[in-house]
């Protein structure tokens, strides 16, 4: 048995103890502390809910949770667990439905996640059924607030947490709409299961320093001069953050002729360019943004690939990762083709995203011995502030001061 | 008529070419402007078109394997394709399209052996100056769920 809570040294917040991504204690607590605490966590997107009625069932980290467009045009979202025996309300991942009923002993609820009706509440032939005093509306699925923004829905269990704007902060605020200025539709959902501890996938997100030395595609075929500039911002949590690069068009005019000049049998070359082809739709020429809202939502755009992910842990050494991918309502069908190729490069083939399906389950496996050692975070000191380039370890950083605010620890 | 021998018989050396490591001879099996694409049966159900591979062409399938042989990194596995009888919904002497189920087991270095993959592909084949090619390949998995990454081609 574990007699002491695990121990946090300094400086800042530059070393996270082993035992954080496997300890058992630790995961419960996170479920309380963090995903059913003062946290939005993304759901679904609104345009999965187009009429009333319609419905999707996902997971506040393991709790399963129903989330639904009601009649009236508002979204609502209810724990997923009967208020008779806990089994789950619904078993589809989405469906429409005009109420619910639990399939163990049909007890129902409306679109609100109230219970509206027992079974036999009255009993059968004078036999049996609920006591007089018995009072559905006592009972029902734990209820979560809803926030919207730009057509992302979130949910919180928490009557305390921030108003979504107010939690994602001006900046972060700015680069989602930069991105979801207009009406969206999925293109794809793919899942990938993580062989490691939700944390390290989320930490994997916000590390931009490891960008160009794990992932060796744009290097090898020497693609990666187009993306020049770039910078971290870290709101004030330290929870959510935005890494981007820009093109530096002078350098990728010139990038891009030499490679038409190169010859054809040269290894190191893509035979196939087209799968990097994009057309301009971003005036401020950021070809790269990757975003992400604590504890477990990540927006991306690469070049004209859009996709949205969310992170759910499924025990202390595994997560799940789901893919949804985008398009933009209207998207020509040029548009839409290029951004289907464009999405060779992430998922869980992807040519710059495989290996951060792999790399976490490297460190989960590598600390196995090493529960009361730490990992070390200290690249550009311990700031967890924005940054100029991308060489540094500040959002990592700022993940894990707003980690330790809602664990108290 | 192309028969289903001669499908059975394709698919063989297909499975083979992969699982016995010849990725480099993987698209030759295809068109020049073929498609090739990975997707899941909810994706399919829903009309959804992306997959986590998309190709639409066999340049793209060299580069796959460029690729996965200089840049990406993962751990050493291989896979075991076991396929079953094809489906033939229609055939001629230059064309054919089918349905044919696999599942495909991943064997990592360290031996732990896994069902990675079980689907269906859903295939149109075309007579090319003799010989049988895939002018596409669908690869639709049962499962919406991929183990850690894919990078061998299914």
């Amino acid at each position: 048995m574990k007699e002491q809570a695990i121990q946090w040294r300094g400086p800042g917040f530059t070393r996270v103890p082993y035992e954080v991504y496997s300890d058992a204690p630790t995961a419960q607590q996170e479920q309380e502390c963090i995903f059913r605490g003062a946290t939005w966590n993304y759901l679904c997107l609104e345009a999965e809910l187009p009429e009333a009625g319609s419905y999707r069932t996902t997971f506040v980290g393991e709790t399963p949770v129903v989330v639904v467009k009601d009649a009236d045009g508002e979204i609502y979202a209810f724990e997923n667990r009967c208020a008779h025996r806990g089994a789950l309300i619904a078993l589809e991942k989405s469906g429409r439905a005009d109420s619910f009923q639990c399939v163990y002993h049909a007890w129902s609820y409306n679109l609100q996640g109230d219970l509206t009706g027992v079974a036999f509440e009255k009993g059968v032939k004078g036999q049996g059924g609920m006591p007089a005093s018995f009072c559905k509306e006592e009972h029902g699925p734990r209820k979560l607030r809803i926030g919207v923004y730009c057509g992302l829905v979130f949910g919180s269990f928490s009557d305390d947490v921030l108003s979504i704007e107010e939690y994602l902060g001006d900046e972060i605020c700015q680069r989602i709409e930069r991105v979801l200025h207009k009406p969206v539709e999925v293109i794809g959902r793919f899942t990938q299961a993580l062989p490691n501890n939700w944390k390290l996938y989320v930490e994997n997100v916000k590390d931009s320093y490891h960008a160009s030395l794990l992932h060796l595609f744009f290097t090898t075929f020497e693609l990666n001069r187009l993306s020049q500039k770039g910078g971290v911002i870290v709101d004030e949590s330290g929870g959510n953050h935005v890494s981007y690069s820009m093109i530096d068009k002078a350098a990728a005019d010139a990038s891009y002729q030499e490679q038409g000049l190169r010859s054809d049998n040269d290894k190191y070359r893509l035979k196939d360019t087209t799968v990097l082809e994009g057309f301009p739709e971003f005036d401020d020429g950021i070809t790269l943004q990757i975003l992400s809202v604590f504890p477990g939502f990540v927006l991306q755009q690469i070049q004209n690939c859009l996709a949205v992910r969310q992170v759910l842990p499924k025990g202390e050494g595994r997560s799940e990762l789901n893919w949804t991918y985008l398009g933009y309502v209207g998207d020509t069908p040029v548009q839409r083709t290029v951004r289907l190729k464009q999405l060779n490069l992430v998922g869980p083939a992807g040519f710059i995203s495989m290996e951060d399906g792999a790399v976490g389950g490297f460190v989960q496996r590598g600390i196995a011995g090493a529960q009361d050692l730490e990992a070390v975070i200290e690249m550009g000191g311990e700031d967890t502030g924005s940054a100029d380039g991308r060489a540094v370890e500040n959002s990592v950083r700022g993940f894990w001061k707003a980690y330790r605010m809602h664990m108290g620890a | 008529m192309i028969d289903l021998l001669q499908l059975c018989a394709f698919n063989a050396a297909y499975g083979q070419a992969i699982d016995s490591d010849a990725l480099e001879s993987w698209p030759a099996f295809f068109t020049e402007d073929c498609r090739y694409r990975i997707t899941n049966v909810a994706n399919e159900r829903e009309g959804l078109p992306a997959g986590v591979v998309y190709a639409d062409s066999r340049a793209m399938l060299e580069d796959r394997i460029a690729a996965l042989r200089e840049a990406n990194i993962y751990e050493r596995h291989r896979y075991r394709h076991l396929l079953g009888m094809p489906l033939v919904e229609s055939s001629d002497d230059k064309a054919a399209v089918a349905r044919t189920p696999f599942m495909v087991a991943r064997i990592m270095y360290t031996g732990e052996t896994m069902l990675f993959a079980s689907g269906e592909y859903r295939d149109r084949f075309v007579k090319v100056a003799g010989k049988l090619l895939l002018a596409e390949r669908v690869a639709v998995c049962d499962s919406t769920v991929t183990d850690t990454l894919l990078v061998l081609p299914l």
